[in-house]
């Protein structure tokens, strides 16, 4: 074994250029500064990412080989307010909620590494509530178009592919906020509890819940530009 | 910074106390390899057992009634999938991806050890749910292992019922597990090595693993997709797969789907997939050979750029599994194009395994038989995917034996011969035994010769234009008397190869019990992991002090050197002083 002093451990020469970048990102012990936590959520995201990816293309892989006409999105997603159709409205209540909890989501990240407990606590209770009302009002949408007689193998509007890629996508993504909400009140009261003091005050399990969440928005801006802008 | 990791930890590992913790909900990465190992070696033996009663059809049809052509799709597709998935891919990373990462980067463990023992019943789970299909009504789904839609779910398929549903629910089981297990080791080779363990010291079998898992993590995604949306179409009747068609007289509700979509999606993963089993192959035996050989693996940069190189390529190759399913030939342009340039790092690693070998001081141990015979089944299985890769070329051999006999060479015969050489290399470690060496060279030799006594033939008989996926052949103008000959042939060759892998089991057992005790560093290789206090590793893998690694890991014969190996952890000579 080793002698414990001995910490000649750098290779001889310096590198340049090309070299000098892998020998940058191949350092010992880690790559990148990090804790494994967030190292493994990003990891885990980019696989993620490609699950979403695929199934995005798949979608429009369908609307295209499809020979039914596709239903209009402003239509179907409209929603009657006010005396008149208003197309989207439902929609955009939804996106502007959920861009609102990354803001809120920030914030908590901010207060947890000032570790103001009181402040992060409310914080991600907030951004979990807002996850709700969007899950909420995805439930009253599914609800909605249900019982205008959209199911997954038919609906009245057009394609049958419609309402299989709509339930799919939609519902995947919808368990990927519930998921979120339930990580966030969880997070929420370990903080809350002072459970991160006793590890020595270290808020990144804030940060790590927040880089999920900020995903989860980010998703959503893709499916909302291509299922309903489309 | 606050975040302690645990490989720095002064104070002592939570211990595992009693026999449930220690074994069978245990953390340890090193219990977890072997779980996953076993059982993934026991769900393959079933997989053999029906590659069996697969050749006894082809090779004496009309001679076992209970092999019925509905049976006969059973027993392809699940031989397939079992083989490729449920085996290769679990024994590789989840047996020694989980094995090799800690000891190798001279961590104490994975990461996330929780997760890790959660990874693997989970897996569990998914091979429950596999082998639970065959005793369900209908029984395993018939659909071939691609489980190309329409055919895997319309009526008249094998296992339509439910083998096809717990089929798919299987693999989406099987993701899940993988993903917590890739994550940790990932995690663990960027995050958790030991001081000095740079990237470009490692040795090449994590660099194999570590690669293959990115792979796989980025791959699987597709198969999950691929999966949810089958299951959705067989299910509940969607049709994101299912086109307007007639079935059983008469026409299905489905509207508007795209067969191809799938295709698309499932070789997104199935290409990938392959070097998900090929490039931990690769990595493990360059250490094999370089050990053996008692010299440094030559162009170990070269080597470590081909790995990634080969990964990265994987992804842009694809179509070349769909030449005859009606792509745009443009497509096909492209996709041959990428598959062929997939031959300049494979090749680089093929001369740089021989180049090793070069007046080397080679020792025929096991190991090195299993190398050697490697690049024998590579090379062969390779060359032959150079003809498929071509867009002409592949036109006419499509779907025939010349397809069987290349994939079985090149991913099925090679990854398997580079298993048999590391579970004999790092079978001392494990168990503190070392394996038999008679029956090891036994088993080598039926084995090696066997396989080509097996899949050359089948290149005969694809060039003939044998069609593969045919319950019964009859008496075919492609098939001539000399085939039928070659096929009972082909047919008495995996008997005995599969006897052979009895002689395996009976050695693993035999050396457990009775086999002569290995020492700490038995075949004198510098890597980490034979460098442990303890024979087999405890828990927490080092004692005390963590390694410090102070050189790569392929310092043998050295000039110079007092022996002709110098451990990674050895520190340079005039420090020592």
């Amino acid at each position: 074994m080793a002698e414990h002093g001995v910490t000649a451990i750098a290779e001889e020469t310096p590198a340049e250029g090309w070299r000098s970048i892998v020998s940058d990102w191949s350092q010992d012990k880690q790559t990148f500064h990090v804790p494994w936590g967030k190292a493994m959520m990003w990891i885990f995201l980019v696989s993620d990412t490609f699950i979403f990816t695929c199934f995005l293309v798949s979608y429009m892989n369908v609307r295209i080989s499809t020979a039914v006409p596709w239903p209009n999105p402003s239509e179907v997603f409209a929603l009657h307010a006010f005396g008149r159709d208003i197309p989207l409205l439902l929609i955009a209540i939804m996106t502007f909620i959920l861009i609102t909890s990354s803001g809120t989501m920030a914030m908590a990240v901010n207060y947890g590494y000032r570790r103001d407990r009181a402040r992060t606590t409310a914080l991600m209770l907030i951004t979990a509530a807002f996850g709700a009302t969007f899950v909420g009002m995805q439930a009253f949408e599914w609800t909605k178009l249900i019982m205008e007689g959209v199911r997954p193998w038919e609906n009245p509007f057009g394609a049958e592919q419609f309402g299989a890629s709509f339930f799919m996508i939609t519902g995947f993504h919808g368990m990927h906020v519930s998921i979120g909400v339930i990580y966030l009140v969880t997070v929420a009261l370990k903080v809350l509890r002072g459970d991160y003091e006793r590890a020595g005050g270290n808020y990144e399990i804030v940060e790590i819940a927040g880089l999920y969440w900020h995903f989860v928005d980010l998703v959503w801006v893709f499916i909302f530009a291509f299922f309903y802008l489309w | 910074m606050a975040y302690v990791a645990i490989a720095d930890r002064d104070h002592h590992l939570h211990d595992p106390q009693t026999f449930v913790t220690k074994y069978i909900w245990s953390q340890d990465h090193k219990v977890i390899a072997i779980q996953y190992g076993s059982v993934a070696i026991l769900v393959g033996l079933v997989a053999l057992g029906l590659s069996l009663l697969m050749r006894l059809q082809i090779g004496f049809p009309e001679t076992f009634s209970f092999i019925t052509p509905y049976s006969y799709y059973q027993f392809v597709t699940m031989h397939g999938m079992i083989m490729v998935i449920y085996l290769l891919t679990a024994l590789f990373l989840g047996g020694f991806g989980n094995y090799l990462i800690p000891l190798m980067c001279g961590a104490r463990d994975m990461v996330f050890p929780y997760m890790n023992m959660l990874s693997f019943w989970v897996y569990f789970l998914s091979v429950i749910v596999l082998i639970a299909s065959f005793f369900v009504p209908g029984g395993p789904t018939g659909a071939g292992w691609t489980l190309y839609p329409p055919q895997a779910i319309a009526e008249g398929t094998s296992g339509v019922d439910w083998g096809i549903v717990l089929m798919l629910v299987s693999l989406a089981i099987f993701i899940v597990a993988f993903t917590m297990g890739g994550l940790n080791y990932v995690t663990t080779v960027l995050q958790a090595r030991c001081r000095g363990m740079t990237l470009m010291r490692m040795p090449l079998s994590v660099w194999g693993i570590f690669i293959a898992t990115i792979l796989g993590l980025f791959a699987f995604p597709a198969l999950l997709v691929a999966a949810i949306m089958l299951l959705l179409d067989r299910a509940i009747g969607t049709s994101f797969f299912m086109p307007a068609l007639i079935s059983m007289g008469t026409q299905t509700g489905n509207d508007g789907g795209s067969p191809i979509l799938f295709q698309h999606l499932f070789w997104f993963f199935g290409h990938p997939e392959v070097y998900i089993v090929a490039l931990p192959a690769f990595g493990i035996v360059s250490d094999l050979l370089a050990t053996h050989a008692r010299k440094n693996i030559f162009g170990y940069r070269m080597m470590v750029w081909a790995i990634v190189a080969i990964g990265v390529l994987s992804f842009v190759v694809w179509a070349h599994h769909m030449y005859v399913s009606g792509m745009n030939p443009y497509f096909g342009f492209f996709f041959a194009t990428t598959t062929l340039i997939i031959a300049v790092p494979t090749a680089i690693k093929v001369y740089n395994w021989i180049l090793t070998l070069w007046r080397g001081d080679i020792h025929f141990t096991l190991p090195m038989l299993w190398a050697c015979g490697f690049i024998f089944t590579f090379v062969h299985g390779g060359l032959t995917g150079l003809f498929l890769g071509n867009v002409t070329v592949d036109l006419p051999l499509s779907d025939t034996y010349f397809v069987i006999g290349h994939f079985h060479m090149v991913m099925g015969v090679s990854p398997v011969m580079v298993l048999f050489g590391a579970i004999y290399h790092w079978f001392p470690k494990m168990t503190g035994k070392m394996a038999n060496e008679t029956l090891g060279k036994i088993h080598f030799w039926m084995t090696f010769l066997g396989t080509y006594a097996i899949y050359l033939p089948m290149h005969y008989l694809g060039i003939l234009g044998m069609p593969r996926r045919y319950y019964a052949y009859g008496n075919t103008e492609v098939l001539p008397e000399s085939g039928v000959i070659v096929n009972q042939g082909i047919t008495i060759a995996a008997i005995i190869v599969a006897v052979a892998q009895l002689i395996f089991l009976v050695n693993v057992f035999y050396s457990l019990k009775k086999g002569k005790p290995a020492e700490e560093n038995p075949w004198r290789a510098t890597t980490l992991e034979w460098q442990t206090p303890d024979t087999p590793p405890k828990h927490g893998n080092w004692g005390p002090k963590l390694p410090v690694v102070y050189r790569w890991a392929y310092d043998y014969s050295v000039p110079g050197a007092d022996r002709d190996f110098i451990p990674q952890n050895e520190p340079p000579r005039e420090a020592k002083a």
